[in-house]
């Protein structure tokens, strides 16, 4: 595979942030370079994972940021104070740690903000730490003039405790591939109020902390779950590209078993995006040993967020790195989404 | 899910495709030599062959080629030219947004408009209309599209567009380049794919002649993946019992006859032109201008369009690599590009191919650069 070297007089773009192979390649050159993981056989930036672990006595510490813009900052099934609770609770999950110790929370907000709206964000904040139970702990507030920035940017930070890291690699063939439910919902439902489709209502989105379905996974598979990844910006898509080439294996999608809701298949076709290349904000994708797979789906299933959970997919040696979608008719390859997801209207 | 939902559906139906695909396997097999070639000339049936990974599950010896299928990608050079020389003049130019970034002789009209011109991305003719109507500057829409999306264009100028609005027409006409492939001294292709929303309005009539003349096999298929199936088993019949004919697979929406009053606005407002498609060559009938009664509406005549100005220009190295023409042609595929993924994206089109949604190497770029996953399966 060609490298994408970017030149030193490049512009940073938007495809730069949209979670796919600009992204890493942008993160590896520009923020990695050559840092070293850390000597205690934690994880540090190198690994690109959600977060970091570091060792403290004989438990890990974990660590992990981010940030938040949407627009809109309220959207059905959710808003931007939910989304920045639950993506840095989740962060935090998918590396197994699962006890979210505390959160902190910095805002900047827009000159002429509605205070209204901001009472809502952290009402919304305050609901999704007692859900998650956790809390924030420490914050900090800046107000930027008109047009400085665009209505509001939340920033999260989290840290837990645990005593197995789980990462997001280690897949070999033969592992199974479960995702705790259905695909694209939270994608479709804000690119449909950002475009004013008329699909409102059936389109929710799936914004939650996983931290209780996560918990009962891995209770579940215990030593037999081998690796978790968020599937938010990229979709399953590039969740499933960075497993395969993280673990150096190739992994075959039963597309016909990946559960998604006829509403965001309707939305989907209408709007030309492929459901696998749309954001969850309330999704893991789970890699277990062979064998351990119904275990895992039955406790993930009994969580109110994990009813869809299914097992979707195989690990496989051959095309190491890539993802093959059986459609049900045919096989190809699974692509990554390149740049911002854009509707076709027509 | 709504009717036209549920009715996909059943069109998609992977236990009727796998029954299917096992008729194409056994027809093929009793041709009993290979390859057998057959080509699709539409890039909607080339993207349904894509997303639903059909290459995979076709015959080994089943050679489906990739033909004209662009209308955008077989806009020629002169053409855009004519639309970057109006746009340079000051004149406002609306146009669908595939056609923005195909490159002319000197630039695209994605070039132009970063330089200052204006030019405006329109999602219909309906719409340029309207945006017209708001205006107090000429606007000329610049048109591309085969005779499905030329009769939109037809009808509007049939209406009463506003006096400030024009055409600047690249229509082309599907019939006539078929006959020119048929005919191409090295073309292996044994049986044509033809393209079911076209057909809707032309009638699968329209390929009669074309078989008679030319005694190869045309279906009429539509764009499920179990009406691709359908339609390639029935051109592999056909072609395993030598019977040059035309069958239409996609009868719930195509009729021999086709649509009467669309042809009528077709043809009442368009004629068919000699001209060069991108790549293939010149196609006798294969360009569709506006009639002398429309005069008034045509860019063509309404203003002095001087492109010779574009013309004192080194084109980029990297174009002399491009195969687009080949690859329209149906004799080469993506793979055999040396640009085709590396300097040659769509972020960075070098090919036409690559610029539009139906282009036949932006299409294999966007499911992952490779379709054909027989070989290496075979060996894994």
């Amino acid at each position: 595979m060609s490298a994408l070297r970017i030149a030193p007089d490049a512009k940073v773009m938007l495809k730069h942030g949209a979670g796919g192979r600009a992204m890493r390649e942008l993160i590896r050159q520009v923020f990695i370079g050559d840092a070293q993981p850390p000597a205690d056989g934690g994880i540090g930036l190198a690994a690109m994972d959600d977060g970091a672990a570091i060792r403290a006595g004989d438990q890990w510490l974990v660590m992990t940021t981010d940030s938040y813009v949407i627009k809109p900052a309220f959207f059905p099934g959710g808003d931007i104070g939910r989304l920045a609770v639950s993506g840095t609770v989740n962060d935090l999950s998918m590396m197994g740690a699962t006890e979210i110790a505390a959160l902190t929370c910095a805002v900047i907000i827009e000159e002429g903000f509605a205070r209204a709206d901001l009472e809502r964000i952290t009402a919304s904040i305050s609901a999704a730490c007692a859900e998650a139970g956790t809390a924030i702990v420490t914050g900090d507030t800046k107000v930027m003039g008109r047009g400085e920035i665009d209505g509001i940017v939340l920033n999260t930070a989290g840290v837990a405790f645990t005593r197995r890291v789980v990462g997001d690699c280690g897949l070999r063939a033969g592992d199974k591939v479960i995702v705790t439910g259905t695909i694209g919902d939270h994608g479709l439902a804000v690119m449909a109020r950002r475009h004013c489709l008329d699909l409102d209502g059936e389109l929710l989105s799936d914004v939650a902390p996983l931290n209780g379905l996560v918990r009962r996974a891995i209770e579940a598979g215990g030593e037999e779950l081998i690796a978790m990844k968020d599937p938010t910006r990229g979709g399953l898509a590039s969740t499933l590209h960075e497993m395969a080439q993280k673990s150096n294996v190739g992994i075959v999608l039963e597309g016909p078993r990946v559960p998604i809701s006829a509403s965001v298949q309707a939305a989907a076709e209408l709007l030309g995006i492929d459901p696998m290349h749309a954001a969850n904000e309330g999704k893991a994708v789970i890699a277990v040993r062979p064998g351990a797979e119904e275990r895992v789906l039955a406790a993930v299933r009994s969580h109110p967020y994990g009813r869809h959970a299914a097992v979707i997919g195989t690990c496989v040696s051959e095309r190491p790195g890539f993802v093959i979608l059986d459609t049900g008719f045919g096989r190809r390859l699974l692509t990554e989404p390149e740049g911002e997801l854009l509707p076709r209207i027509c | 899910m709504s009717d036209a939902g549920r009715n996909a559906m059943q069109f998609r139906d992977p236990a009727r495709a796998a029954r299917m695909a096992a008729l194409l396997e056994r027809v093929v097999g009793e041709i009993g030599r290979e390859p057998v070639s057959v080509m699709h000339v539409c890039g909607s049936h080339e993207q349904a062959i894509a997303r639903f990974g059909l290459r995979a599950i076709f015959p080994r010896a089943l050679e489906v080629i990739m033909g004209p299928g662009c209308p955008v990608c077989v806009t020629d050079m002169p053409e855009i030219d004519e639309a970057v020389a109006l746009a340079e003049d000051g004149i406002r130019i609306a146009t669908y947004g595939d056609m923005l970034r195909v490159p002319g002789t000197a630039r695209s009209l994605a070039d132009t408009q970063a330089a200052g011109a204006k030019v405006d991305v329109v999602y219909s003719v309906t719409q340029a209309q309207q945006l017209a109507a708001k205006l107090d500057e000429e606007l000329v829409f610049f048109a591309s599209g085969f005779e499905t999306t030329a009769v939109a264009t037809a009808a509007v100028l049939l209406g009463s567009p506003p006096p400030n609005f024009s055409i600047l027409s690249a229509h082309k006409y599907i019939p006539p380049v078929m006959e020119i492939v048929a005919e191409m001294p090295d073309t292996r292709v044994e049986g044509f794919l033809a393209a079911g929303h076209a057909a809707t309005i032309t009638g699968s009539a329209i390929f009669e002649r074309f078989v008679e003349r030319h005694q190869i096999p045309v279906v009429v298929a539509g764009f499920e993946p179990l009406d691709i199936l359908a339609g390639l088993a029935k051109l592999v019949e056909l072609v395993r019992d030598r019977r040059p004919e035309v069958a239409n697979m996609y009868p719930r929406c195509v009729t021999r006859e086709g649509n009467r009053r669309a042809q009528e606005v077709l043809w009442k407002v368009f004629r068919p032109v000699g001209g060069r498609w991108r790549g293939i060559a010149h196609v006798p009938n294969g360009n569709l201008r506006l009639r002398d009664e429309f005069t008034r509406f045509d860019a063509r005549r309404r203003f002095k369009i001087d492109v010779s100005r574009l013309w004192d220009y080194a084109p980029p190295s990297l174009a002399h690599s491009c195969i687009c023409g080949d690859i329209m042609a149906g004799i080469a595929s993506p793979s055999s590009c040396p640009l085709f993924g590396r300097q040659c994206v769509p972020d960075n089109p070098v090919g036409a191919c690559m610029v539009s949604t139906e282009g036949t190497c932006r299409i294999w770029h966007q499911y992952g650069g490779q379709l054909d996953l027989r070989d290496k399966d075979e060996r894994a």
